[in-house]
């Protein structure tokens, strides 16, 4: 790669990223380089088609809901500054940091991450995952090895603990709940983008 | 504790009474074992005399009465003295907890090792031979196995691949570190600090290396023994306890590489390349070793459908001839027991009987918890057994070096590991860290295989060895409770998984791999990934029985929970009520004359309390898998029950009548057309799907 200078010239709103996401401009030209790796025609943006070239995510249970999540609603193109946006609610939290000001804006924090998972349950952006969005769920996870009934009572079981005001479907609160012994810094961080 | 619940006057009695039992039992045994070692100073000629007499006895005896009563203790000696070291060891734990308060603040080990200096002092008072209890072969294979195994069985494998990388360097490069730091400047005191006349003056290089190998190493059963009265968090606890187990491979390289050396006394540059390459070989030995025979041990479990008894007997065996196996070619032994335990754990679990698995547990933690005392009061007993050459300057200079190298290296290493860790470790997690660095009883055992010939400091080394255990388990073992929480480190979190939790962690898992293929990352999810597939494609079907293989992670913990929920059900006495509740709140009469004019306001199931309606949704759902479903046919194969558990036959019958009592309520409501309470949030759940036709009629 050419000097540093000139490459970051090539990223539209550097500055601007690295302010919104926290990231390095190291790490900002990594994830420049893995765009361009990706977007095969050049077209400075990326389609659904490029991200389903990527090896693993054919495998992968909910690979689907994971490139959707990308695009936000309507559009079907994902440009330089959103891909890295969404990879920003990767990022290692740093304890370090106090935790007012500056953290709680910040994407990679554990409100925003969980929010991120959330996304991808409620597809129909409802606040709530419904029983059938758990369903779905389970579904594309544990696929053709299980018989209906028992995705069903485990759908059910899983609400029956989480839903605390008995409306049938969990809010993104409960969720908060469910999860609230699980390390979501360290589950939901990825090396790379430290 | 039982006694608690008595009144206080008669529980104090109690507790007095069983403490002087204890106190008497100690003092006839001791001396039991002290008129047996007695007997060991001419034990083959008394043998041989103990048999002619007999003889000679026997045939005198035809012309005197036959003798009713007779003392032979000679045939019983070594089994009886077993079992009397081993009930004494039992006694003084169940001892320690009735004694109040005093369990709070002293932990159990240092109480141990009291008794055993108690014991080995009254033996010595009484003019005879402390018995060389801590003999090397005994701690190597009897004491030590079942310790390691536990703890290898039990071993929480996510947090430790997790933190393999930081376990690996804490092991490897901390121990290093240490024994060099140890016995390096040791050796330099020895040289200037003292008089060249002096006895330290002449331990060489070598011998302080060696020194420093034997007393760097972390010991396992230490640190189990005081991590567990302090309920750490888990990541602290699965580092100082990882770094443990695995520092035995360095251990056992340095303990041969400077054993041999300093007998031939010349070192080249070769054998110290061998010595690297000795260590991967021994390490990555051991884990195979390990491995092969968990494998084995988990293709066999696989066949034991039929003989269900013996099942716990092969989990042990294979472990030990693991262990064994490894000892024979000098590989690691702890190290094959962990990979044995670890990779022979999830299939095993999968193919044997329920209450296999609960004799599997209490076996070991048996084993385990005998083992341990056993080892403290052994350490008491060999402390007075001596000898012991006390010399002031080489005992506080190891102590001082010991604490100051492992406050450096945790430091040290700490700062590199940082730099590549997602979760940093704090400065109060370091401080946990080093001061957790507890030295016991392996070390002795080491220091006590020495030879005299070759190393005539070898009094020194053990007293110093001593010491320095002493010093780690009282100073540091009593004081670091009061330190956690002063510190106020993050204690482990008594938590019960639940099924969201499953679900969720599982989701995040499939998450994280995909990001980490869209950044072109191979990190920790993608190798877990493939790992966990190619494990569901070949692994899995090759050793585990029948319809569990293919059965998915989700299910299995699903299962487990609703296994462990009914048979609580059952033992709390919910299930017994079953067959009669159900018809009872629930009777026909209840719903049947009810007309259908009625509005639809109006629910058509009888009122049931709150509570009862939690409890019937409960035993509906772990009885029948489904609430608010059209009834399908009944899959009994879906469920994953061996035909053989007892107990889950009675289960089978209650959901048999369940689900015809079931079948009648909907015959019955489905003939009186009456409609179902549509969707209503805080109804009763007793409400069986109607078929859409009748939910979509008006009434």
């Amino acid at each position: 790669m050419g000097s540093s200078s000139s490459s970051r010239n090539k990223i539209p709103n550097a500055q601007e990223l690295m302010d919104q996401t926290g990231f390095s401009s190291a790490h900002l030209l990594r994830l420049y380089d893995r765009f361009e790796c990706l977007d095969r025609d050049n077209r400075g943006y990326l389609s659904p088609d490029d991200f389903e070239a990527v090896g693993g995510l054919a495998m992968n249970p909910i690979g689907g809901r994971i490139i959707d999540a990308f695009f936000s609603s309507g559009q079907d193109t994902v440009d330089f500054s959103s891909f890295v946006r969404i990879l920003a609610h990767f990022r290692p939290t740093d304890r370090n940091r106090n935790k007012e000001g500056t953290q709680q804006e910040l994407p990679n924090s554990r409100t925003r991450k969980l929010k991120f998972a959330f996304q991808l349950y409620d597809l129909d952006r409802d606040g709530k995952i419904s029983r059938e969005e758990l369903l779905q769920v389970l579904r594309a996870m544990l696929g053709l090895q299980v018989t209906e009934e028992q995705l069903q009572s485990i759908a059910e079981r899983a609400i029956q603990e989480a839903d605390l005001d008995k409306d049938d479907a969990i809010s993104f609160d409960e969720f908060k709940k469910s999860l609230e012994k699980v390390d979501i810094d360290t589950k939901m961080s990825i090396g790379f983008l430290k | 504790m039982p006694s608690r619940t008595v009144s206080h006057g008669s529980s104090g009695r109690l507790r007095g009474l069983f403490l002087v039992m204890v106190l008497v039992f100690l003092e006839s045994s001791v001396f039991t074992l002290a008129f047996a070692s007695s007997d060991q100073h001419s034990p083959t000629t008394a043998h041989s005399d103990g048999h002619k007499a007999t003889d000679h006895g026997s045939h005198n005896n035809t012309g005197k009465a036959f003798p009713v009563l007779d003392l032979n203790y000679e045939n019983v000696r070594v089994p009886f003295e077993i079992s009397l070291w081993v009930l004494l060891a039992s006694l003084m734990k169940l001892g320690f907890h009735l004694v109040p308060h005093l369990s709070n603040i002293v932990p159990e080990s240092c109480l141990l090792i009291v008794v055993g200096l108690l014991v080995g002092g009254i033996i010595r008072g009484t003019g005879e031979t402390v018995p060389p209890v801590l003999d090397s072969k005994l701690f190597f294979y009897i004491l030590l196995p079942p310790i390691i195994l536990d703890a290898g069985y039990f071993l929480p494998i996510r947090p430790f691949m997790e933190n393999l990388g930081t376990i690996l360097i804490f092991a490897v490069v901390g121990t290093l570190w240490n024994a060099f730091f140890v016995g390096g400047l040791l050796y330099g005191v020895c040289q200037i600090g003292t008089e060249s006349s002096s006895i330290l003056s002449r331990i060489g290089l070598l011998q302080c290396l060696l020194f420093g190998s034997i007393i760097s190493a972390v010991d396992p059963v230490a640190v189990l023994a005081v991590f567990e009265e302090i309920h750490i968090n888990e990541l602290l606890h699965i580092l100082v306890f990882g770094e443990s187990l695995l520092n035995d491979a360095v251990t056992v390289v340095l303990y041969h590489l400077f054993e041999e050396f300093s007998g031939i006394g010349t070192v080249t540059l070769v054998k110290g390349f061998l010595g690297v390459i000795s260590f991967f070989v021994v390490a990555l030995g051991g884990v195979l070793v390990g491995v092969l025979y968990g494998i084995l041990a988990a293709f066999t479990s696989r066949f034991t459908s039929h003989t269900r008894v013996i099942e716990p007997l092969f989990v042990f065996l294979y472990s030990y001839m693991a262990y064994l196996s490894a000892e024979i070619f000098h590989l690691s032994g702890i190290m094959a027991l962990i990979a044995c335990g670890a990779v022979m754990r999830p299939y095993v679990e999968a193919n044997i009987s329920h209450k296999s698995h609960t004799t599997i547990k209490y076996f070991l933690k048996m084993w385990s918890s005998v083992s341990e005392t056993l080892i403290f009061i052994f350490l008491g007993v060999a402390t007075v057994a001596g000898p012991h050459d006390w010399n002031w300057t080489f005992v506080t200079v190891t102590v001082i070096l010991c604490l100051v190298a492992r406050v450096i290296g945790v430091v040290g290493l700490t700062f590199i590991i940082n730099k590549f860790r997602i979760v940093k470790l704090t400065t109060k997690d370091q401080f946990i860290i080093a001061y957790g660095g507890l030295r016991g009883a392996i070390a002795f055992s080491l220091g006590f295989l020495l030879e005299k010939d070759h190393f005539p400091e070898r009094e020194i080394f053990l007293t110093a060895i001593i010491t320095v255990i002493f010093f780690t388990v009282f100073v540091q073992g009593m004081t670091i409770k009061p330190l956690v929480e002063l510190l106020a480190v993050k204690k482990k979190q008594e938590a019960k998984r639940s099924i969201n939790e499953e679900i969720h962690t599982q989701f995040l898992d499939h998450l994280l791999t995909g990001i980490e293929d869209i950044c072109g990352h191979y990190g920790h999810h993608h190798w877990k990934d493939k790992l966990n597939r190619f494990n569901k494609k070949y692994v899995k079907k090759c050793l585990i029985a029948g319809e569990r293989s293919k059965e998915p992670q989700l299910i299995a913990f699903y299962h487990k929970m609703e296994m462990k929920q009914a048979i609580q059900l059952v033992e709390s006495g919910g299930g017994i009520k079953l067959p009669s509740a159900m018809p009872s709140t629930v009777s026909m009469q209840n719903i049947q004359p009810r007309p259908p004019t009625k509005p639809a306001a109006e629910r058509a199931i009888p009122q049931l309390s709150k509570t009862k309606e939690e409890e019937i949704r409960k035993i509906l759902r772990t009885n029948l898998q489904r609430t608010r479903q059209r009834l399908r046919s009944y899959n009994r194969h879906t469920l994953v029950a061996d035909p053989y558990e007892d107990g889950l036959s009675d289960l089978f019958l209650k959901k048999q009548k369940m689900f015809q009592i079931e079948k009648k309520v909907i015959f019955r409501m489905n003939h009186s057309g009456i409609k179902k309470a549509p969707n209503s949030r805080d109804e009763p759940v007793l409400c069986l799907h109607i078929p859409d036709n009748l939910a979509n009629n008006q009434f």
